[in-house]
């Protein structure tokens, strides 16, 4: 579904991530951890061309999205993208948030627009909130309806960056349990998280970014217990 | 050609007929009160309308100065140096008396006057837009690329909305400073406020009442705006 092959991104001078070469299944769930800075949201954000790879290749579906033929708004139609600070928009209601891109990308006509945004508002629990303004949310009710929003293309795809990082405490699990939920569904998730214990329970595969390198790439289990790197030890020392 | 009326008011005129000293008398303005009333519809017509094609006209140059086409940006910033880098005057004057020369039609004072009044006030917008749009957050444009959206859906829908709610008191400044500028096209005869009052006063060879009466007016209209444009302004930061 997603497979990158050496691929590189540098800023400037600033080399930040440096020949990165793996694949993410159909179906898989994929944790990226490792200290901060170490290219973890970068590698992400090459995966949709947010940022565009110095050097390497992405094929997403078999399809090399990084020789500038594509047409990297179709690709993106299928991968949606939850940001740690939500990105709402706040000019518009939650339910016109969620039925925004169904609307303007995909063109649906608006009653069923908005029957998909109040099924989805519904299922991260957010229905009564759908006239209300982001504004008038707190962080883990902004962050479901982000969900709910890059879930309304229906994208295959879903990448998450640092999806609680911004929240209160008391807000994270709201937030996890939402993507334990989607987890089963069978989509294809890349997770950039410090939520160790989520990673643990919920990723079938870790991915530890330290550097720029990808210094592991191996199940949670194998991750957590006997990871191979020393990085990764004394990282896991640290956040465990 | 125009310019005779305006060269009757100058001090010396005052002197030679002895009005000199402030004995105001209103009375004398009275039965003129009418007419230079109706200047008030042609000034505030005048200003809306320049003002109007002045934002529009001004939205697509800050977008060509965000531009990646060199051309559209170099053309945007020319263009803006020229406006802000000449007086109003001597455009206004160019536009009024070179459009006969060169094209041979006639033009109205008052469309020389929105002509020029638009050309040069989408200049200054233009940068005040161009402000409102960087200022908008990234994450929104990331946001709104991640669902696919295109280039100008994007602009329409997410960022100009929020760059023009930022920038909002801004325009009604420049929108006030139109105001009162647009008292220059009495210059070429347009027969707004103050020309309404120089007319009155060569007439009835009174120069304070009828000027001052017609400054006051502009005065209310501005003071009211302003408050207009405050009251409005509280009331969407409370809807924030
Ligand atoms: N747009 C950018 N311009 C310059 N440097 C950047 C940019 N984005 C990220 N970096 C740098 O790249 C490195 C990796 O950043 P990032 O991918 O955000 O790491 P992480 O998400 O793992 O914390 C950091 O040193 C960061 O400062
Ligand atoms: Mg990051």
């Amino acid at each position: 579904m997603i497979r990158t092959e050496f691929l590189c991104k540098s800023f400037g001078k600033l080399d930040v991530l440096k020949d990165i070469s793996t694949e993410i299944k159909k179906g898989e769930v994929v944790a990226i951890i490792g200290p901060s800075g170490g290219g973890k949201s970068t590698f992400l954000r090459c995966l949709n061309l947010l940022e565009v790879p110095t050097r390497g290749r992405v094929y997403i579906d078999g399809v090399d999205i990084t020789t500038g033929k594509v047409d990297i708004k179709k690709i993106r139609q299928n991968m949606g993208m939850v940001f740690q600070h939500f990105n709402l928009f706040p000019h518009k209601t939650v339910l016109e948030n969620v039925t925004y891109g169904p609307l303007k990308v995909k063109h649906l006509p608006k009653a069923e627009a908005e029957k998909l945004g109040l099924d989805l508002l519904a299922k991260v629990g957010l229905a009564e909130k759908a006239n209300a303004y982001p504004s008038r949310l707190s962080g883990g009710q902004k962050q479901r309806v982000a969900i709910a929003r890059a879930l309304a293309m229906q994208p295959e795809i879903m990448l998450f960056d640092e999806p609680t990082s911004a929240l209160d405490p008391e807000m994270v699990k709201e937030v996890l349990d939402v993507m334990k939920d989607l987890a089963r569904t069978g989509i294809t998730m890349a997770i950039v998280t410090h939520e160790m214990g989520f990673a643990r329970e919920v990723a079938n595969r870790i991915l530890f970014l330290e550097g720029g390198r990808l210094a592991e790439d191996a199940p949670p289990d194998i991750f957590f217990t006997n990871p191979r790197s020393e990085r990764a030890c004394q990282f896991l020392e640290k956040v465990l | 050609m125009m310019f005779h009326r305006l060269d009757s008011f100058n001090l010396n005129q005052l002197y030679l007929l002895g009005q000199t000293g402030l004995n105001l008398d209103f009375s004398k303005i009275v039965p003129s009160i009418p007419f230079i009333l109706q200047g008030i519809a042609v000034t505030l017509s005048f200003t809306i309308v320049s003002a109007l094609i002045g934002f529009a006209w001004g939205t697509v140059l800050s977008i060509f100065k965000i531009s990646n086409i060199k051309p559209l940006k170099w053309f945007a910033d020319f263009y803006t140096s020229i406006f802000r880098g000449t007086p109003l005057l001597v455009q206004l004057s160019l536009i009024y008396f070179a459009t006969p020369q060169l094209t041979g039609y006639a033009i109205p004072a008052f469309q020389a006057g929105v002509i020029t009044f638009a050309l040069n006030s989408a200049a200054y917008s233009s940068e005040t837009i161009r402000g409102g749009i960087l200022a908008v957050d990234k994450g929104q444009r990331e946001a709104a690329m991640t669902l696919g959206v295109t280039y100008p859906l994007m602009m329409w829908d997410i960022i100009l909305p929020q760059a023009f709610k930022n920038i909002l008191p801004a325009l009604v400044n420049e929108s006030i400073a139109l105001l009162k500028d647009s008292s220059l096209v009495s210059t070429v005869g347009a027969l707004d406020l103050l020309r309404r009052g120089t007319i009155v006063a060569s007439e009835k060879f009174i120069y304070f009442e009828p000027l001052l009466f017609v400054a006051l007016i502009y005065y209310v209209m501005v003071m009211s705006l302003t408050w207009v444009a405050q009251r409005f302004e509280r009331r969407m930061r409370k809807s924030d």
